[in-house]
């Protein structure tokens, strides 16, 4: 055995960057530096600095519970998604994620400690520098999500719960936390280009304002009569428009317009749904690019192991372990296949990564007719880049999808009317229905389009104060029964008074 | 540029506060459904953590959603290997187009109910949650106490296998500091400087002057250093451990039962459960608890557990013979002084001709006054029509109304045991006993 008389840690005399499978963390740092020569010279990906952590599968299951984050406030669905995962993980229905990453700078990512050492060669390559490098260039994340800000911020929201939890008791905490989660998917701006979040800000003025209400509290104001009750009911068409100009209705983020308006929230209440609201929308990015995000990143895992392979610097077995491993998450099942659960977004997105690769280096003619922009140049990383910074999954598919992946794949759409007794093929992959499902399936992306678009269309605040709220239905889909009348009874206890839902039709 | 975090190393459990806010939201669920384990689990698994299973009612996290049985929708599937554009392709039976993929994930909005796992201590904590001791006799003798040492701090003087060393250290490294004692380190600083200067061949007016003063120095810090000890005796710590006096800490259990012909193997299953149930309670409450069988028939004999609850015998019976026993033994091996005494008697109900009265004077007199609690539970036949008194409860009977910590109940089937225990040992019953 020669490996005996090798320090541990030391490099291993064959030139490779590590032998066996233990890993220890002098050859993890070895590794992490080949990785970022290739990512950096040959990809000329531009990664925040990076943080990589070991954990246990306890602290994986953790981090499972609190949506990924390093830290988070307290609240009882993170015990009780805890309680499930750590169930299936006992009995061996799910195994754990290799990985976690954080879009936060310095980014953050979690390996787990009984990966062997070519499986972290894979998470560093697939999380530290593929997810990495997506988090600071795609536009969605340099516009919404604030990645310096984001664990002060999440510092901030654990404590303030706390202390609220402590002035106000764990029940009331609770309540509000619960109302405002089951608004979370109407916690966001869609529409509106918001300024970028800014979460240190925030901090700073809501900091700033307590301390000016509290300089300039008098209490004499308290004893001045208010202003003269409003006529009631004299509701005429000019003054409805007039109140929905001033609450600048209609108002897609529920949640916002809670905070701003409810009649009945105390002001840390209001906060709690700021801070749920906030989060909601750091989140908002992450699922509108979840198939480019895992696509660029398996990508980027696998051009620099084969390029580590190439250089001489992992063996054949490393190579073929990383290569198993891949080829079990890029695995996409067929419609008709028991274990079919959608599209895998490893699989299509690293699939349509390469495509563009293959576009730029040997296009055929029908890539020339379809992509007449980048077939044939050259320089693929520089196009993929461009891509990865400018697009998000529904924009991608509908630019980027090409004939011979939907043939690969054997695509087809389906329309599926409610009133009728069966589904009708629309289009296959075949040269007339190309676009169709190429279109379709774009559709299928666009995050906005498949959540229900519900609206705050109007509120009288002089009278009974009822809230109205429109859903609108595209393509006559309506709102599932499950959980429609718990989320309204949510709702009325964040607004304290009657809530109206009413569903229209996208055309009327 | 990157850094490496070895995390392992964090305190454990960092989700622990969201478990107990799960826990507590959904504490009556989880109660149910550990009240029902324990009536279905075997009697060595009675006690064990394990998974339960609740309904998601109280923990759904309710949202929007967009139905997926109205109006119209558009799909894009992978794996087509026979259709073309104008098929149509039936849907399956049950609404909700089969093997459709599924845009809008939805999440915990499914009627199964949710299971994990409990441990074992928030099972237990759970299953005898406002469940209490009575413990009425203990607080009527003063002295049920023991003392016990306990750590507290240091002291000046103590015995030898006491001796701190680390706080002696550091008392004495403090008083060397404050007197300046010098350094051994500054002192061979010193030497060595003068070592080397008088090494030198050519020696200078300077170096001569130097020498002088260095000699001298070094003279100085000596005689310093003897003056100063290194350790000196008023820097001597040792770990101080005081008396304390802590409630007594065990508990016998005395388990009586009938074995005569009339108890069969369901009666005996039924009054093993409550005997286990007592053990696992008492259990939690004490750290050592000893546990006495005696079972009788016409003559009582303190038997192990294995010839308690399957060994044969018959006989007529006689109730009194068993409470002799058991007053023997206590009187013999378990002072009043050091030991709780809880005792619990099952039978059923059958009693020969006049030895109840004597059972009841027994209990009244010689065992009630130094027991914590007695409990009587009386195995009643399967169909619970036959409500007829038997002689021992007749008799029973008024003693309840006398003593305080004597429970009776009467049991007719497994799922009566959790029940009728929690009856016994629940806190309102006590209060309600007390007052």
């Amino acid at each position: 055995m020669t490996a005996s008389t090798v320090r541990p840690g030391a490099a291993p005399a064959s030139g490779l960057l590590f032998e066996g499978a233990e890993w220890d963390f002098a050859t993890v740092r070895r590794v992490y530096d080949a990785i970022e020569q290739i990512a950096r010279d040959e990809l000329g990906l531009d990664p925040f600095p990076n943080q990589i952590e070991i954990i246990s599968a306890e602290q994986m299951l953790d981090a499972y519970s609190s949506v990924g984050m390093p830290l988070m406030y307290a609240h009882w669905s993170y015990g009780k998604r805890f309680a499930r995962d750590e169930a299936l993980y006992r009995k061996g229905y799910q195994a754990l994620a290799y990985e976690i990453v954080i879009n936060s700078n310095p980014c953050i990512s979690y390996c787990m400690e009984e990966n062997t050492m070519a499986m972290q060669t894979l998470v560093i390559a697939h999380a530290a520098f593929g997810h990495n490098h997506f988090f600071r260039n795609n536009y969605l994340f340099q516009q919404w999500t604030d990645a310096s800000g984001i664990l002060d911020y999440l510092d901030f929201a654990k404590r303030y719960v706390a202390s609220c939890e402590e002035r106000h008791g764990v029940e009331a905490v609770e309540t509000t936390l619960d109302a405002a989660h089951a608004l979370m998917g109407q916690g966001v701006f869609r529409y509106r280009r918001a300024a970028k979040l800014n979460l240190a800000e925030y901090e700073r003025r809501r900091r700033e304002k307590m301390e000016r209400e509290a300089r300039d509290y008098c209490d004499l104001w308290r004893t001045v009569p208010g202003a003269p009750p409003a006529q009631e009911n004299d509701l005429s068409e000019d003054e409805a428009r007039e109140r929905k100009r001033r609450l600048r209705l209609p108002e897609e983020n529920l949640l916002y317009f809670l905070e701003k308006n409810s009649p009945i929230l105390r002001s840390w209440q209001r906060e709690l749904l700021r801070i749920v609201r906030n989060l909601g929308q750091y989140f908002y990015p992450q699922r509108q690019t979840k198939l480019m995000n895992e696509g660029c990143a398996t990508f980027v895992h696998y051009t620099i192991v084969n390029r580590l392979y190439d250089k001489g610097l992992i063996s054949e077995g490393a190579l073929l372990e990383i290569l198993h491993s891949h080829a079990n998450v890029i695995a996409q099942f067929d419609f008709d296949d028991q274990r079919f659960t959608g599209f895998n977004p490893y699989a299509l997105g690293f699939a349509m990564m390469q495509d563009i690769q293959r576009i730029c280096l040997a296009p055929t003619d029908e890539d020339r007719e379809w992509f007449p922009d980048i077939a044939g140049r050259q320089d693929w990383a520089a196009v993929l880049r461009d891509v990865w910074a400018n697009y998000r999954d529904e924009s991608f598919v509908r630019q980027f999808l090409s004939p011979r992946l939907m043939r690969k794949f054997k695509l087809f759409a389906l329309s599926d009317k409610a009133s009728e007794p069966s589904v009708k093929v629309e289009a296959i992959h075949d040269e007339v229905g190309y676009r169709r499902v190429r279109s379709a399936l774009a559709d299928s992306y666009d995050v906005a389009a498949n959540e229900p678009d519900i609206q705050v269309v109007d509120v009288d605040l002089m009278g009974d104060r009822p809230l109205v709220l429109r859903h609108t239905m595209r393509n006559g889909v309506g709102l599932a029964d499950t959980g429609r009348e718990a989320t309204m009874r949510h709702i009325r206890r964040l607004w304290g008074y009657q809530v109206r839902l009413e569903e229209t039709p996208a055309n009327a | 540029m990157a850094q490496f975090v070895d995390r392992r190393l964090n305190p454990r459990d960092k989700s622990l506060g969201n478990r107990q806010r799960f826990l507590r939201r959904t504490r009556a669920e989880v109660k149910r459904a550990v009240d029902k384990a324990v009536a279905e689990r075997t009697i060595a698994d009675a006690g064990k953590g394990g998974a339960v299973s609740i309904p998601t009612d109280g923990i759904g996290e309710p949202q929007f959603h967009l139905s997926r049985e109205l109006g119209e929708r558009q799909y894009v599937l992978p794996g087509n290997k026979e259709f073309v554009a104008g098929d149509r392709i039936d849907k399956p039976k049950g609404g909700g187009g089969g093997g459709s993929g599924r845009e809008g994930a939805e999440s915990g909005s499914g009627e199964d109910p949710f299971s994990f796992a409990l441990s074992e201590a928030e099972f237990l904590d759970i299953l005898f949650e406002d469940l209490e001791l009575p413990d009425l006799v203990k607080a009527s003798l003063k002295d049920t106490t023991a003392r016990e040492f306990r750590r507290a701090g240091y002291t000046s003087d103590g015995a030898t296998p006491n001796l701190a060393v680390l706080r002696t250290m550091r008392v004495s490294m403090s008083r060397r500091l404050a007197l300046r004692r010098p350094s051994l380190a500054e002192l061979e600083r010193l030497e060595a400087e003068l070592a080397a200067l008088r090494a030198k061949s050519a020696t200078e007016a300077d170096d001569q002057l130097r020498i002088g003063e260095l000699d001298a120095e070094i003279g100085r810090m000596k005689r310093r250093q003897l003056a100063i000890p290194f350790l000196d005796p008023i820097d001597v710590r040792y770990n101080r451990f005081t008396p304390i006096v802590v409630p007594r800490a065990k508990a016998v259990m005395f388990c009586l039962m009938d074995v005569s012909a009339s108890m069969g193997e369901r009666e005996k299953d039924l009054a093993k459960r409550f005997f286990i149930l007592l053990h696992l309670f008492l259990k939690r409450k004490y750290e050592r608890v000893d546990i006495v069988f005696i079972r009788h028939t016409h003559e009582a004999a303190e038997v192990d557990e294995q010839e308690f609850f399957y060994g044969r015998e018959t006989g007529g019976t006689v109730v009194s013979s068993a409470l002799k026993t058991m007053i023997a033994v206590r009187g013999a091996r378990y002072p009043v002084a050091d030991w709780n005494v809880y005792c619990a008697q099952a039978s059923d109900g059958d009693n020969s001709g006049g030895d109840s009265r004597e059972c009841v004077a027994l209990l009244g007199n010689a065992i009630l006054p130094l027991t914590q609690y007695y409990a009587y539970i009386e195995i009643a036949d399967e169909d619970a029509s036959d409500a007829r008194e038997k002689d021992l409860w007749r008799a029973y009977a008024g003693l309840k109304e006398k003593a305080s910590n004597f429970a009776m109940a009467r049991v007719a089937g497994r799922a009566d045991i959790y029940p009728v225990f929690r009856k016994l040992f629940a806190k309102q019953s006590r209060q309600g006993a007390a007052s």
